[in-house]
């Protein structure tokens, strides 16, 4: 287990007070004039050398995310954007951190402001966490009182002013595009790539956006050096990460831990183990409902981090741990996923808009056993028209889940569906059966 | 994607009112000159808040003049976003997240509960406008499951006991206190925490 000084969210449980001297008590806002003043290529380098990679899903390095922004500013200015628009169903990691944590965000909203040269900082919240952001809020005003930002901010010479923009209610604004259109008083639809936003981003100027719990680790990687969070974890799966343990444990939790522990060890220290013993377990999802879910015989032994979890074919996501014990009924849970996923499509691309509703009432029939034999390999074929169809990663977000579960569990499906429309008709269910058979045994 | 459409009775007209139109102009100022378009999902939800929950398609019409820009692309915003109340809600407007980390723990539970107290439909307002509900996606309380929200607060670790109590303070017109209903202030575990013990005991 990760020993307590290495954890970088120190009030993650609220023990200590989230306002700015409490804070600083934990050694936020410190140094930051020091940290600045050793240049934007040493700041960018020192991510780079930590293996620092983006906590909101996609897990892409952050030093080089950062040392896309031009060099130098030309007629247009940078802007940093802020994601904090957290709604991939089993996840609430960013929650915590801007409700007890958000002088770690603030301060590295500074930093890494500076590292891509931008003045303005927008953090975009979704629109339910009103009132944690309305404690972000109360933490921007006071850092503002004591000129940690704003003109000459913390004493670095840099201007910055951070403003929050909260959602309303779209989980397709998470993805970075259809966030900047969001800011831009648009509609939450996702811009084709490229350009990239590092580039041509909010307004058309070169934006650079990352995850909240991403900024929030960078001043202490600074603090502490790139090396010591390199050493925590495994190569290019290094440092700490926020998991979020929630379904059927006896003891849902957050908690940060290091990356590449064990999903055992996780569920069965941290969360007090499955509801009904280890022996309950019959699924796990391990990164949020976008993940394919991974059964209980691979769970013995898998490690948590971004590259292990690619090789079993699902993903870290982020990191919203999703315990499924063998009272729930497996197609049921990705049938109410597969809902989530097609109220949530931004209506763009045609394979998302209308596939997602068609995975959604296939599985609804399976559930309850009334699909065909064919179907099962219709739903498999539905999801590949949609994977890699699609303007923006929904689409995949959407069509893995059921992938999982087709992987995992197709017997099941076949059990509960094993009947044959054309061959015998022992079920009443006429929109599934030719209509001249139908006619027949009238 | 979700289908949403404006309500049949629609006031005539609407204005901010002064402290509306204060907070309105303070939002406004947060954007670069000529961006002001940025600030409607914002002005919608001022608009929501004076306007009993709800936007009428007047008051996007208001927004949309206010910040110069075509009443259509307001009204796309609107409809776009699941937030945005298009049609009158109860004062106390319930919503009950039946995502899947919530529905394995229970929130059909807290759907039954506000059937049984409030109305057997979603979305359907008591005759004394006072409360309704509608089931909704991830609330991103996934931890505290199962939850729901009324207004702007969260009120988490439920079963179906507590959301009856819960929904009879709101009956009598009482806000109960959001927050976890089994005592809990974070997002540690219950019982048994095994990391940062130091600061518990500080």
């Amino acid at each position: 287990m990760l020993k307590d000084q290495d954890r970088i969210f120190q009030n993650l449980y609220n023990d200590l007070g989230s306002d700015l001297i409490s804070a600083q008590k934990r050694g936020d806002w410190v140094n930051t004039k020091e940290i600045t003043e050793k240049g934007r290529d040493w700041i960018i380098n020192e991510i780079k050398d930590s293996q620092l990679r983006g906590r909101g899903g996609a897990g892409f390095p952050t030093g080089l995310k950062w040392s896309f922004a031009p060099k130098e500013v030309g007629s247009r200015p940078h802007y940093l954007v802020i994601n904090g628009d957290e709604s991939e169903p089993g996840t609430c990691k960013d929650r915590d951190i801007l409700r007890f944590e958000p002088h770690k965000l603030i301060e590295g909203c500074l930093i890494a402001s500076y590292a891509i040269q931008a003045h303005v900082c927008y953090i975009y919240i979704r629109g339910e966490y009103f009132v944690d952001g309305q404690k972000l809020q109360t933490a921007i005003d006071e850092a503002y009182e004591k000129k940690l930002i704003g003109k000459n901010a913390a004493g670095t010479g840099w201007d910055l002013d951070i403003y929050i923009h909260y959602g309303a209610g779209a989980y397709i604004c998470g993805e970075e595009t259809a966030l900047l259109e969001s800011i831009e008083g648009n509609k939450g639809q996702p811009r084709l790539k490229p350009p990239f936003p590092a580039l041509i981003g909010l307004y058309g100027c070169p934006t650079i956006i990352n995850n909240v719990e991403t900024i929030a680790v960078v001043p202490t990687i600074l603090r502490r050096g790139g090396k010591w969070f390199a050493s925590l974890g495994r190569e290019k799966n290094t440092g700490t990460k926020i998991f979020c343990i929630s379904g059927n444990v006896n003891n849902p939790c957050n908690v940060e831990e290091e990356m590449n522990i064990p999903l055992k060890e996780l569920i069965e220290v941290h969360a007090g183990g499955v509801i009904g013993g280890w022996d309950n377990l019959q699924a796990v999802i391990p990164g949020g409902s976008s993940m394919p879910l991974i059964p209980k015989e691979k769970c013995e032994t898998l490690t948590m981090d971004f590259d292990s979890l690619v090789a079993e074919k699902s993903g870290l996501g982020t990191a919203g741990v999703v315990v499924i014990n063998k009272d729930q009924d497996i197609i049921k849970c990705m049938a109410r996923i597969a809902r989530f996923y097609k109220h949530e499509s931004c209506g763009q691309c045609t394979p998302c808009r209308e596939g997602s509703g068609w995975m959604w009432r296939m599985l609804e029939r399976m559930a309850k056993g009334e699909a065909s034999k064919d179907e099962i390999e219709m739903l498999g074929d539905v999801t590949k028209q949609i994977e890699g169809h699609t303007i923006c990663a929904f689409g995949e977000g959407s069509s893995w889940p059921v992938q999982g579960l087709l992987r995992h569990f197709k017997d099941e499906i076949k059990k509960r569906n094993n009947f044959d429309p054309i061959v015998k008709e022992t079920q009443n269910i006429p929109y599934l059966v030719d209509q001249h058979l139908l006619d027949k045994n009238a | 994607m979700s289908l949403k459409r404006p309500a049949k009775d629609q006031p005539e007209s609407f204005e901010f009112n002064s402290s509306s139109l204060e907070a309105a102009n303070k939002i406004i100022s947060k954007y670069p000159k000529g961006k002001q378009q940025s600030a409607v999902m914002a002005l919608l939800y001022i608009a929501q808040k004076q306007n009993d929950n709800w936007i009428p398609l007047v008051a996007m019409k208001y927004i949309a003049k206010l910040l110069d820009m075509p009443y259509i692309k307001v009204y796309e915003v609107a409809t776009f976003y699941s937030m945005f109340n298009l049609s009158p809600v109860g004062k106390y407007f319930i919503q009950v997240c039946t995502t899947t980390p919530c529905m394995i723990r229970g929130a059909g539970k807290l759907v039954e509960a506000c059937k049984e107290k409030i109305s057997e439909n979603e979305s359907e307002l008591l005759p004394d406008k006072n409360c309704s509900w509608m089931e909704v996606e991830c609330l991103g309380a996934c931890v505290t499951a199962p939850m729901m929200q009324i207004n702007d607060d969260y009120y988490e670790d439920l079963d179906k006991e507590k959301t009856l109590e819960i929904l009879d303070k709101i009956l009598k017109d009482e806000i109960p206190k959001p927050g976890s209903y089994r005592g809990r202030i974070n997002n540690e575990p219950e019982n048994g925490r095994k990391t940062l013990m130091e600061l518990k005991n500080a």
